[in-house]
C-alpha cells in the first residue's frame, strides 16, 4: 500500500473576514461534487450547514523547541487531524478554514513537520481569498493580508463586481507583485469551479509546477507596469503565454506598490552543477529561512535527463525529479523566492555561481 | 504457551480495559465491545476520542467528538455524564470518589461524583489531563508546561514551566513525579517536591503511550524501536541514569506499552501489530501475539496479570492468555 493512496489531501483557505471564505466553504460543503469534506474551522460562525464533519478548533501556534523561531506548527490541527484520521472512511479530503488574521505558515508547516500528520495527509494547496474592494485597505493595516497572498498557491480575487476595471487591474497587479507564482482567479461571490481550488496538487512536487505553466513565466516587472494583452474573464487561469522576449532582469520589487513589504526574487540560469547547487540552497534556506515564505523552482542539472523541482517553506525544503526534459524544451533553471528582506543581488550572484562552467 | 483469542472489530481501538474481569474495547466510532459470555456491544460517544478506566468505580469513562462524557459500567451500560459544548473532548481521566476530569478547547473540567462540574480556563489548549494518585488534584498538560489544580479547594493553581508543547500527562503512582509527553519526541518530568526538571529525550518518534510499573519504580514508554523504560527508584528519578531498552526491533516501532500489575514486566505493542512481554530484570522476552493488520494502540492487563487485552489501529483486537 503506497502512502500516496492513503494520504488525504488538505486544502487551506485563508482570507480576511468578508473576503468570501464562508461562501466558498458553503459551496464546498453543499455542492454535489461527489466528494465528502471534513472541515476544520476556528468558529462555526456563519456556516449554515449542520454537518458532523465540521470541527471547531482553537488555533494553537506551537513553536518547536529546536531554537528555530520559524519552526511553528498548529497544535490544534495535529490533534484534530489525528482524531479525524482514526475514522478515515468518513471523508475524502480536509479543508482548513483559518481566521482572517491567521498566519498561514504554521498551518502549512504542520503538514511537513509533524510525522503523524505527514504520513496520513498531504497539503494540497493554500488558497487565499481576497476582497478586491478592500485589499488596498487591508494591506495598509495588516501584515497578515500580505502574508496570506504571498503564501498562496491560488488567489481568488473576489467581489470583482464592486470595483472598476482600473481598480481591478491595480489590485491584481498588487497581488502579482506580492506573489508572482500564484494562480489568480477573478470572481464574484466566490463563483469559480471548485476544481480551481480543490485537488490542485500545489505541494506535490510531481504536479506543482507542471499544471502551472504560468509559474515563473511572467515574473518580472511588466505585470505592474502595464496590463495583460487581453481582458480575462472570471474563469481565466491566466495560463496563456506572455510574449516577452526581452532579457529578464532579476530584481526584487518590494516598493513598486504601496504598502507591500513582501518581495519576490526570480532567478533564471542555465544548467546547474548539483554539487554546487545543493549546498547553496541548503545554506540559503538555513540562513534566510525566517525571511523566506515560499520558494519554488525547476532545475536543469548537468548530465541529468530529468527536470528537478524544489519547493520550500521557511527552512523546510523538498526536492525531487519530476519528469524527463522534453525534446526541444530549453534546459534552463528557474527559481523564485517570496519573502522579506531578501538580498536579490546576492541571491542572483550566488545562484549563477552554481551553474556549470559551460553554461556561461 | 500464551494463546490469543482474536476479536476482529472495525476501526481504530482507542482503549482496551478490564472491568470486573471482563475485557472491553472502546472504538473510535463510539462502539464499546466486551467479551462477556459472548461478544456484546453498547454505544458511547458519536466519535470517541479518549477513554480511561476508572479503577475506583470499575467503569470506563470516555470523551468524544460530540463534546460529551460517557461512563460505561462493567455490565455494559453507557450513561452520559457531562456535556461540554461543540468542541471535541480529546482527553479524559478518572479520579477519586467518582470524579472525572476532561479537556475541551482551552478548558479543563472536573465533574465530581455528585454531578457538580467545575471549569478551569487556560490561555492555551488543554492537551492532556491526569489525576494525582492521592487527594483531589489534577495536572493539565499545556503549551510551555503543566498546571496543577486543586478542584475541591479554591487554592491557586501551581504552574510548572518548560518551553514547548506538552501533549500527554501522568503522575507517578507515589505522587512524587509528574511526567509529560511532548510534541518534540521527548518526555519532561518534574519532581513535585522541589520542581526539579527531568529531561528524557532521544526518542525518534512522539511518545504516545506511557505506563508506570507496579509500585511506580519504572516508567515505560513508546516512541522508539524498543520500549524505553526509565528508572524512578532514586529520589531524583531517572536523572543521570540510562533507561532500559526492551524488545528492540530493527524494522518497526513500539506504539504501546502496558506494565504488569504486580511484577516488573511490560507488555510491548508494535507498529506491525506484534505484542511481546519483557521482563525488566533480565530483558527476557516472550512473544504474545504475532504481527497483525495494524499498529497496537491500546493494551491492558487484567487484575491478576494473567491476560492482556490489546487493540489496534485497524480493529484487530484480542485477548492474550499467558497461561495458555
Amino acid at each position: 500500500m503506497s502512502e500516496a493512496q492513503t494520504q488525504i489531501p488538505v486544502t487551506v483557505l485563508t482570507g480576511y473576514l468578508g473576503s468570501g471564505k464562508t461562501t466558498l466553504l458553503n459551496r464546498i460543503l453543499s455542492e454535489n461534487h461527489g466528494r465528502r469534506y471534513a472541515v476544520i474551522v476556528n468558529e462555526f460562525g456563519e456556516i449554515g450547514i449542520d454537518n458532523d464533519l465540521i470541527v471547531e478548533s482553537d488555533e494553537e501556534i506551537y513553536e518547536m523547541n529546536n531554537g528555530c523561531v520559524c519552526c511553528t506548527v498548529r497544535g490544534d490541527l495535529i490533534r484534530v487531524v489525528e482524531g479525524l484520521m482514526r475514522r478515515p472512511g468518513r471523508f475524502d479530503a480536509i479543508v482548513i478554514e483559518t481566521t482572517g488574521l491567521a498566519d498561514p505558515v504554521p498551518v502549512a508547516q504542520t503538514f511537513f513537520m509533524d510525522d503523524d500528520v505527514r504520513s496520513r495527509t498531504r497539503l494540497d494547496a493554500v488558497v487565499a481569498l481576497v476582497d478586491a474592494k478592500h485589499l488596498p485597505l487591508r494591506l495598509k493595516d495588516s501584515r497578515e493580508a500580505e502574508d496570506q497572498i504571498a503564501f498562496a498557491d491560488v488567489v481568488v480575487l473576489n467581489k470583482t463586481d464592486l470595483v472598476t476595471p482600473e481598480e481591478l487591474r491595480a489590485v491584481e497587479a498588487t497581488v502579482r507583485a506580492i506573489n508572482p507564482a500564484a494562480t489568480i482567479h477573478r470572481t464574484t461571490r466566490a463563483g469559480l469551479p471548485l476544481s480551481d481550488v480543490l485537488d490542485r496538487g500545489a505541494f506535490d512536487l510531481k504536479r506543482a509546477l507542471e499544471n502551472d505553466p504560468h509559474f515563473l513565466e511572467a515574473q518580472d516587472e511588466h505585470d505592474h507596469d502595464h496590463d495583460h494583452d487581453h481582458e480575462c474573464g472570471p474563469d481565466c487561469d491566466h495560463e496563456h503565454h506572455h510574449h516577452h522576449d526581452h532579457e529578464h532582469h532579476d530584481h526584487a520589487h518590494p516598493s513598486a506598490i504601496h504598502d507591500v513589504t513582501v518581495q519576490s526574487v526570480s532567478l533564471r540560469g542555465g544548467e546547474m552543477d548539483p554539487k554546487k547547487f545543493f549546498p547553496w540552497i541548503e545554506k540559503v534556506t538555513q540562513l534566510e529561512g525566517p525571511n523566506i515564505l515560499r520558494l519554488k523552482g525547476i532545475l536543469a542539472f548537468k548530465g541529468d535527463d530529468e527536470r528537478y523541482v524544489v519547493q520550500g517553506v521557511h527552512m523546510i525544503i523538498e526536492g525531487d525529479h519530476q519528469r524527463a526534459w522534453r525534446d526541444g524544451e530549453k534546459r534552463e533553471s528557474r527559481l523564485v523566492f517570496i519573502g522579506r528582506k531578501l538580498d536579490a543581488e546576492r541571491l542572483r550572484n550566488s545562484f549563477e555561481a552554481c551553474q556549470t562552467a559551460t553554461a556561461h | 504457551m500464551p494463546t490469543v483469542a482474536p476479536l476482529d472489530l472495525d476501526g481504530h481501538c482507542v482503549a482496551a480495559v478490564f472491568l470486573n474481569d471482563v475485557p472491553f474495547f472502546a472504538m473510535a466510532d463510539g462502539s464499546v465491545h466486551r467479551l462477556d459470555h459472548g461478544h456484546k456491544t453498547c454505544h458511547a460517544n458519536d466519535g470517541l476520542l479518549c477513554a480511561a478506566r476508572d479503577p475506583a468505580a470499575d467503569r470506563l469513562v470516555t470523551g468524544g467528538e460530540d463534546g460529551k462524557v460517557f461512563a460505561v459500567t462493567a455490565d455494559g451500560e453507557a450513561t452520559e455524564l457531562a456535556s461540554a459544548g461543540r468542541k471535541w473532548i480529546s482527553t479524559i481521566a478518572a479520579g477519586p470518589q467518582g470524579a472525572v476530569a476532561y479537556g475541551s478547547g482551552r478548558s479543563a473540567y472536573v465533574r465530581f461524583g455528585d454531578g457538580k462540574v467545575k471549569e478551569f480556563s487556560h490561555p492555551r489548549s488543554v492537551e492532556g489531563v491526569a489525576f494525582a494518585p492521592k487527594g483531589m488534584r489534577i495536572g493539565v498538560a499545556r503549551y510551555n508546561g503543566a498546571t496543577l489544580h486543586f478542584p475541591a479547594a479554591d487554592s491557586r493553581p501551581v504552574e510548572l514551566e518548560w518551553a514547548g508543547a506538552h501533549t500527554g500527562i501522568t503522575f507517578s503512582p507515589d505522587g512524587n513525579f509528574l511526567v509529560t509527553s511532548m510534541q518534540e519526541n521527548a518526555l519532561h518530568g518534574w519532581k513535585l517536591a522541589d520542581g526539579k526538571h527531568m529531561r528524557m529525550s532521544g526518542y525518534p518518534a512522539k511518545v504516545k503511550s506511557m505506563s508506570w510499573s507496579a509500585k511506580g519504580r519504572w516508567l515505560a514508554s513508546s516512541g522508539a524501536p524498543a520500549a524505553i523504560v526509565w528508572p524512578f527508584q532514586a529520589k531524583d528519578g531517572p536523572m543521570g541514569k540510562a533507561p532500559l531498552e526492551l524488545g528492540t526491533r530493527g524494522n518497526t516501532m513500539v506504539t504501546c506499552v502496558a506494565c504488569h500489575p504486580g511484577e516488573d514486566v511490560a507488555a510491548i505493542g508494535y507498529e506491525d501489530g506484534m505484542v511481546i512481554a519483557a521482563r525488566f530484570a533480565d530483558a527476557k522476552e516472550v512473544l504474545l501475539r504475532r504481527p497483525g493488520k495494524g499498529a497496537i494502540t491500546a493494551m491492558a492487563w487484567d487484575a491478576n496479570g494473567r491476560r492482556v487485552a490489546f487493540g489496534s489501529a485497524e480493529g484487530d483486537c484480542g485477548i492474550v492468555d499467558l497461561a495458555g
